[in-house]
């Protein structure tokens, strides 16, 4: 087997330790019992205790996760359709407007795709909330489902299902008992990256939401405008340590998916 | 392909194509059209409205109602002009940085024995799931004045004085690069992952000197890899907002904080609409080369 070089090695620990060192020193600094930031006074939970307190903290959390399940519930299965029709039908009509659709959303700067759609939900005359920023997160997450579905579906083996559809199998059916266990590992790590990005959306829940929908990112942004607080060490680490099971979890089910042999 | 199969395809790409005609493709429409009406003290702000029931009459008052005077102003004061101006530099400069941080990771990344790569893929990818407000918060901590950068620096006697880093660009470009180098490093690592080796004995064996091997075997093949990862950084750094608005001054804008400022301070909905499309056009051309690239790492295998 081959060794890394000593440049090699160099350049991953640097890369890495840049990568982590800004997270570890934040969830560090959220355990140190003073309220000053940059005096260390031994271990401590406090702030996490003072969060508890914190009505304004809490509800905005609650109304984030309900965002943010229900607009990766959705993104999850508008997602997986587009990469089903993108990878299945190389020619229909529309197809290069639809990929264009789907790949823009990607790299659009986010407050461009916030204002437009903020335009959108004023012109229809919504009233702006809940229901809106969960159409926002919706379309934006979306398309990376469709890319992490795509690349699922392009390690696939089309014989069992044709198989299936030779013995009289519908096409429904077909779906459900063949093809979706298939890429159900890029389904699952969809979702939980669709719910992780609206968690995490700062800039266009800010352009979308309404009276009442200050979401966790709002909440902590106005927050930090104001300067560190040792509270907002605390519900960063919260919610790193959420999304870091998250990403395990789903990291060890793309795994067993990925041990079968092809199209096992 | 079947009758049957042509019925289904018709049905799943129905659902997602008219959610993004709805969300995504009107919506810009929208914001086209704003940017040609003028400000106004109603609710919407903004003038003409479109009235329907007017019939011909309304449309053809609204289509005379519309004006470039949007797209004059941000002509005419400076403001934008060096907010667009300072955005590509800034998106220019990180990029390269980028591309200077993220190849020798990657390229190391490639070069790791196999049974390591997808650990350190995971490592990588890990930060990208964590908050992209956080990670800028993060920096928060670690860059203010009695921050952990000054009292590591002046405990080695490297400084005297604690050095000023937020609002400083210096304070945006580690922002930057630590937020968007997971997007370059992925990319670059799938093309360099892909680079046979055997090319790299072969150019050796017949007396190539590594670093030209380098130059000749293994730049040109990561150069697709190296197209896309840049492209993902340039085109989101161009519009960036938290990071400019968190760790930078407050004397020089990016056009996203100028967009921002337009809408939510000024309340000047048409202006910011404008900046939106001229922003858009600008990255028309790299958004379609990057679509160009994902598009064959997906489906070109």
């Amino acid at each position: 087997m081959r060794r890394l070089s000593l440049t090699n090695l160099t350049a991953l620990g640097l890369g890495l330790a840049f990568l982590y060192a800004p997270i570890a020193i934040l969830v560090v600094y959220s355990f140190n019992a003073s309220r000053l930031v940059t005096v260390w006074g031994g271990w401590s939970t406090r702030w996490y205790a003072a969060l508890l307190e914190d009505q304004a903290m809490i509800d905005a959390a609650l109304i984030s996760l309900g965002i943010a399940l229900v607009s990766a519930a959705l993104a999850t299965v508008l997602g997986t359709m587009a990469a089903l029709a993108l990878t299945r039908f190389a020619r229909f009509r529309g197809r290069l407007l639809f990929a264009a659709m789907i790949y823009a959303p990607l790299v659009m700067p986010e407050v461009i795709t916030g204002l437009s759609l903020l335009l959108l939900f004023v012109a229809l005359d919504l009233d702006r909330g809940f229901f809106t920023v969960t159409i926002a997160h919706t379309t934006l997450t979306m398309c990376f489902v469709t890319v992490i579905v795509q690349s699922r579906l392009a390690g696939f083996d089309r014989s069992l299902e044709e198989a299936a559809m030779d013995l009289g199998c519908p096409p429904g059916r077909t779906f459900l008992a063949i093809t979706l266990p298939l890429i159900m590992p890029g389904v699952i790590a969809g979702f939980l990256l669709a719910f992780s990005l609206s968690l995490d959306d700062l800039v266009i829940a800010s352009f979308t939401t309404g009276p009442g929908a200050t979401t966790l990112p709002i909440r902590i942004y106005s927050e930090v405008r104001l300067g560190v607080k040792p509270e907002i060490n605390a519900i960063c680490t919260i919610l790193i340590a959420v999304v870091a099971v998250a990403v395990v979890a789903a990291s060890l089910i793309g795994k067993s998916g990925e041990t079968r042999p092809r199209g096992a | 392909m079947s009758a049957s199969a042509s019925r289904w395809a018709k049905v799943t790409a129905l659902a997602p194509y008219l959610w993004l005609v709805a969300f995504f493709l009107v919506p810009f429409l929208i914001v086209l059209k704003i940017s040609l009406s003028q400000t106004a003290i109603a609710q919407p702000p903004y003038l003409p409205v479109f009235d329907i029931a007017a019939g011909w009459q309304g449309v053809k008052d609204f289509v005379g109602g519309l004006s470039f005077a949007n797209y004059l102003t941000l002509a005419s004061d400076d403001l934008y002009l060096f907010s667009y101006l300072r955005s590509l530099t800034v998106a220019t400069v990180a990029t390269a940085i980028l591309v200077l941080f993220g190849f020798p990771i990657a390229y190391a990344m490639a070069r790791a024995p196999r049974r390591l790569r997808p650990l350190l893929v995971m490592l990588i990818v890990l930060p990208f799931w964590t908050s992209f407000l956080i990670r800028v918060y993060a920096w928060i901590n670690i860059l203010q004045r009695d921050g952990l950068l000054n009292e590591a620096l002046s405990a080695l006697g490297l400084i005297g004085q604690p050095v000023t880093w937020l609002a400083t660009d210096t304070a945006v470009y580690i922002g930057l690069v630590y937020s968007y180098l997971p997007f370059m490093i992925l990319p670059l690592y799938a093309s360099l992952e892909k680079l046979d080796t055997t090319l790299l004995e072969a150019a050796a064996d017949l007396g190539c000197p590594r670093w030209k091997a380098f130059w000749t075997v293994t730049v040109p093949l990561a150069l697709p890899g190296l197209g896309a990862g840049a492209l993902l950084c340039f085109i989101p750094i161009a519009g960036e907002f938290v990071i400019p608005d968190l760790l930078g001054g407050s004397d020089t804008t990016m056009i996203g904080q100028t967009l921002w400022t337009e809408f939510f301070a000024n309340k000047d909905w048409p202006v910011a609409s404008a900046v939106a499309v001229v922003l858009v056009t600008l990255l028309v051309g790299p958004i379609a080369i990057y679509q160009h690239l994902q598009a064959r790492e997906i489906e070109g295998r």
